[in-house]
C-alpha cells in the first residue's frame, strides 16, 4: 500500500480534487444511466398494467 | 471450437435474443463490479505514485477504459447499423441504437477526466488539439446519432436515417486513435501498443487493463439491457411480449 493514512489517501499527494472528481465523474453518470433504464423499464410495465386495467 | 455448431441467425429473432440477453446480463453485471473492485485496489491501492506526474496519472484508470471504450462503442455501433442495412435486421438495428447512449457517456467521461488530468499536468483544461477535437467530434456524432432518431417518428425510417450517421461517422475513430501519431499534440503518445514494450510500469498496466475489461462488462450488459427494453417498445403489439407481459 502506498499511503501512511487515510487523510494521506484522500489527498493524493495534493492531487485530490482531480483524481476524486474523474472517479465521481464515473460513479454519478453509471448511476444515472441505470437509473434511466430502471425507470423506462418502469414506464413499460406501467403502460402494461394501465392497458390490461382499461381492457377490464 | 464449442460454438462451431450454434447457429448464430437463430438469435436474430429478437424473441430469441431477449431471452439470451436476460440469461448473460446478471453475470456480466457482477463481473463488472468484480473486476472494477480489483482495478481500483491495484490502481488506488498498489501501483506506486509515478515519478513525474505524481498522483494525478491515477486519472488513468478512469480515463484510459472510457476512451477506449468510446471507439469500441462506436465501431460496434457502425457495425450493427452496417448489418442492419444490408440485411434489413431490425435486431441488428435495435443493437446500434441501444449502443449509442453508453458510447455517447463514454465519451463524456473521456472527455471529463481527460480534462481533470490536463489542468494538473498541461495548465490548461482544454486545448483544441487533434486528439480532444476528434474526440469532440465523436460525442457529437453520439449526440446527431440520437436526436436524429427522436426527431424522425416513423421507427422504421429513424432507423435507417440514424444508421447511415453512424457509418459516415466511423471515419472518425481512426482519425481519433491515430491523431496522436499524425499529428504534434499536446496529447501524450499511446500509453500501450502492439508494437512496443508497455511506457508505463506493471501495477499501473495492470490495473489499467483490469478496469478496461471492468468497462467492456458494464458496456456490453447496460447495451444488452437497453436492447431488451427497446424490444419490448418495439414489439409489444406482438403475441410473444404480449404473452412475456400477462404474467406479472
Amino acid at each position: 500500500m502506498n499511503w501512511d493514512s487515510f487523510a494521506a489517501f484522500v489527498h493524493m499527494g495534493g492531487y485530490g480534487f482531480y483524481v476524486w472528481s474523474s472517479f465521481g465523474a464515473v460513479v454519478i453518470v453509471i448511476f444515472l444511466e441505470l437509473l434511466q433504464l430502471w425507470l423506462r423499464q418502469r414506464r413499460l410495465s406501467d403502460a402494461d398494467v394501465s392497458a390490461r386495467e382499461g381492457e377490464a | 471450437m464449442m460454438f462451431a455448431n450454434t447457429n448464430w441467425f437463430y438469435y436474430a429473432a429478437p424473441q430469441r435474443f431477449f431471452a439470451l440477453a436476460g440469461k448473460i446480463i446478471p453475470p456480466l453485471y457482477i463481473l463488472a463490479t468484480l473486476l472494477a473492485i480489483a482495478g481500483l485496489v491495484i490502481g488506488l491501492g498498489v501501483a506506486p505514485t509515478d515519478a513525474v506526474q505524481g498522483d494525478a496519472y491515477r486519472i488513468i484508470f478512469v480515463h484510459v477504459p472510457t476512451a477506449w471504450m468510446s471507439m469500441v462503442i462506436y465501431v460496434a455501433m457502425a457495425f450493427w447499423a452496417a448489418v442492419g442495412l444490408a440485411f434489413n435486421a431490425r435486431l441488428a438495428l435495435m443493437l446500434a441504437r441501444a449502443a449509442a447512449p453508453t458510447g455517447a457517456l463514454m465519451t463524456l467521461l473521456a472527455l471529463v477526466s481527460g480534462s481533470l488530468w490536463g489542468k494538473p499536468t498541461w495548465g490548461t483544461w482544454w486545448v483544441w488539439d487533434a486528439r480532444l477535437t476528434s474526440e469532440l467530434i465523436l460525442l457529437f456524432l453520439y449526440l446527431g446519432f440520437i436526436t436524429l432518431h427522436a426527431a424522425i417518428e416513423d421507427e422504421r425510417r429513424a432507423d435507417r436515417a440514424a444508421a447511415l450517421v453512424a457509418l459516415v461517422g466511423v471515419v472518425n475513430v481512426p482519425i481519433i486513435y491515430f491523431s496522436v501519431k499524425w499529428w504534434n499534440t499536446l496529447h501524450q503518445s499511446a500509453s500501450i501498443s502492439l508494437s512496443k514494450a508497455p511506457s508505463i510500469a506493471t501495477p499501473m498496466l495492470l490495473g489499467m487493463l483490469i478496469m478496461a475489461l471492468a468497462f467492456w462488462a458494464y458496456a456490453i450488459a447496460v447495451i444488452l439491457s437497453r436492447t431488451r427494453i427497446i424490444i419490448l417498445e418495439r414489439e409489444a403489439d406482438t403475441a410473444w411480449v404480449q404473452a412475456l407481459r400477462s404474467v406479472p
